[in-house]
């Protein structure tokens, strides 16, 4: 009986969003009498960072500061359509909708602007910093505080914008069931260090080296933020979450956060996240979607570092001690 | 039923509620008084989002009857931003980006506080430990305790 080492490597592809009968959402961008911006969505933000991403996209398409933009997304029944904040979906359906919406509301900008300032709106540019300039003679210029105002009291102007974001319904081809279920894949692979005793079954991941490609990474911190607890999140899948462990027997099952198990703080293997960035061809500023993909190569990493370990292949998750075993026993007895 | 007079003093101010017997000082903080900092994750002692401190000692508020806190001094995430300045540990737990949902955040920032104030410059292993008790879904936890590492190396700073 011993304390025995292992190690496992998985790569995934994972598919962007869902296709079922077609996945949509829809934003609403407008202007406030004062030049800030407001995004309207149904897409909800879980804590993924959803409204900070959504306004970096916004102030990014209109050209102002992203402090200058509010997210709504307070009422999935009054919200412009979303299909849904799941299938790591969010930041590349909802952001390409809100890009529409804020290249519309921009256009309206640029027109008040023109006319304020008694050229063409082609001949525009903004700064960034809330200021529309004459593209070449920047000290003609107007801020887009004054355009708003002048908008909404003067010209009777609404600055604001539709956004629709469409990915239509695949269906299989009929010969050879062909289809093409996303658009956008975004890539992981994990190497997982387990150390396996054999007598109690007991794992102890020591080690996780991860690598993802996630197109452009919009937000960097708040990408790194959600690898980490993905990782976290996988390896408490691979070895630990059921509410059915007997399936599909239901006895036993946790009911609550005393039978219910995950690794707590005490309980963290050593982990490493690298990013790689290649922007998607149809991803906002060539995001994908990273979300829950950041949880799935540390299972089967963990489940094939267990089998370099002991010899077994465990084939139903969470990997127990009491798995373990059973298929320890069953292999000596072959 | 009858109700029950409770008075405590919630981040220094005084606080005077009638309540019905038996209810959880969890639910007259958020549903009585207004304060929804501390979270109701399980009500059974098991997450520690509805963590605050009640006369120096950190408590779970879900297990602690409101009307045995009579006189008591409670305090809760909410009150400890000082005129609009956050408290280290609320701004370590930003510039480290250990939050993401937030639901935890407020027990987790509560149990950190305990452990600060009696272990200014704690280890690795006792940040944990004072962790323990608190489950968070998001962060896989090692931003949580850099976080809380953070605030004490600033403390340490300011006082030095
Ligand atoms: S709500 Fe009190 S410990 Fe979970
Ligand atoms: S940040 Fe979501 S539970 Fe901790």
């Amino acid at each position: 009986m011993a304390i025995r080492r292992g190690r496992g490597v998985a790569a995934i592809n994972y598919p962007t969003g869902m296709n079922l009968g077609g996945d949509p959402t829809q934003a609403l961008v407008h202007s406030t009498p004062t030049g800030n911006f407001m995004v309207t969505l149904s897409s909800v933000d879980l804590g993924q960072g959803m409204k900070q991403i959504m306004a970096q996209i916004c102030a990014e398409t209109i050209g102002v500061p992203t402090d200058r933009v509010v997210v709504d997304t307070a009422d999935t029944d009054t919200g412009p359509h979303c299909m849904g904040t799941f299938a790591s979906r969010g930041t590349h359906r909802a952001g390409n909708a809100v890009i529409q919406a804020a290249k519309e509301a921009r256009q309206v900008m640029l027109e008040v602007a023109a006319e304020e300032l008694e050229v063409n709106a082609s001949d525009l540019e903004t700064d960034g910093q809330g200021n529309i300039l004459v593209k070449g003679a920047p000290q003609k210029s107007i801020s887009i505080f004054d355009v708003a105002l002048s908008a909404h009291f003067k010209r009777g102007r609404s600055i604001s914008g539709r956004g629709m974001f469409l990915i239509p319904r695949s269906y299989p081809e009929k010969e050879t069931g062909a289809m093409k279920p996303s658009t956008c894949y975004a890539h992981a692979c994990t190497v997982a260090e387990v150390e396996v005793d054999d007598e109690t079954g007991e794992v102890t991941v020591l080690t996780v080296k991860n690598i993802f490609e996630i197109g452009r990474a919009l937000n960097p911190k708040m990408v790194e933020q959600q690898l980490v607890g993905g990782s976290w999140m996988g390896i408490s899948h691979a070895l630990y979450e059921t509410t059915e462990p007997y399936y599909p027997n239901r006895d036993h099952g946790g009911t609550d956060f005393n039978q219910y198990l995950m690794p707590g703080p005490g309980d963290l293997a050593q982990t490493e996240i690298i990013v790689l960035e290649r922007p998607s061809a149809d991803g906002p500023y060539g995001a994908k979607g990273p979300g829950e993909m950041c949880a799935n190569p540390q299972i089967p990493a963990v489940a094939n570092a267990v089998f370099d370990a002991v010899g077994v292949r465990i084939d139903t998750l969470p990997i127990t001690p009491e798995r373990i075993l059973r298929a320890l026993k069953a292999h000596a007895a072959n | 039923m009858a109700k029950v007079p409770v008075q405590f003093t919630l981040n220094g101010s005084e606080k005077a509620e009638f309540i019905d017997s038996g209810t959880t000082l969890l639910h007259a903080l958020r549903d009585k008084i207004g304060d929804t900092s501390p979270k109701g994750g399980c009500h059974q002692g098991t997450c520690g989002a509805c963590s605050v401190i009640i006369d120096g000692e950190l408590r779970l508020s879900c297990l602690t009857l409101a009307e045995t806190c009579n006189g008591a001094a409670i305090s809760t995430t909410s009150g400890l931003s000082e005129g609009g300045v956050l408290h280290p540990l609320q701004r370590a737990f930003l510039d480290t980006f250990a939050t993401q949902c937030g639901f935890c955040t407020p027990g987790m920032i509560m149990a950190a506080k305990m452990l600060l104030d009696h272990t200014p410059n704690p280890s690795r292993d006792e940040v944990v430990e004072a962790l323990s008790g608190n489950i968070c879904r998001c962060t896989g936890y090692e931003p949580i305790i850099q976080a809380v590492l953070t605030a004490a190396r600033s403390n340490s700073q300011n006082a030095a």
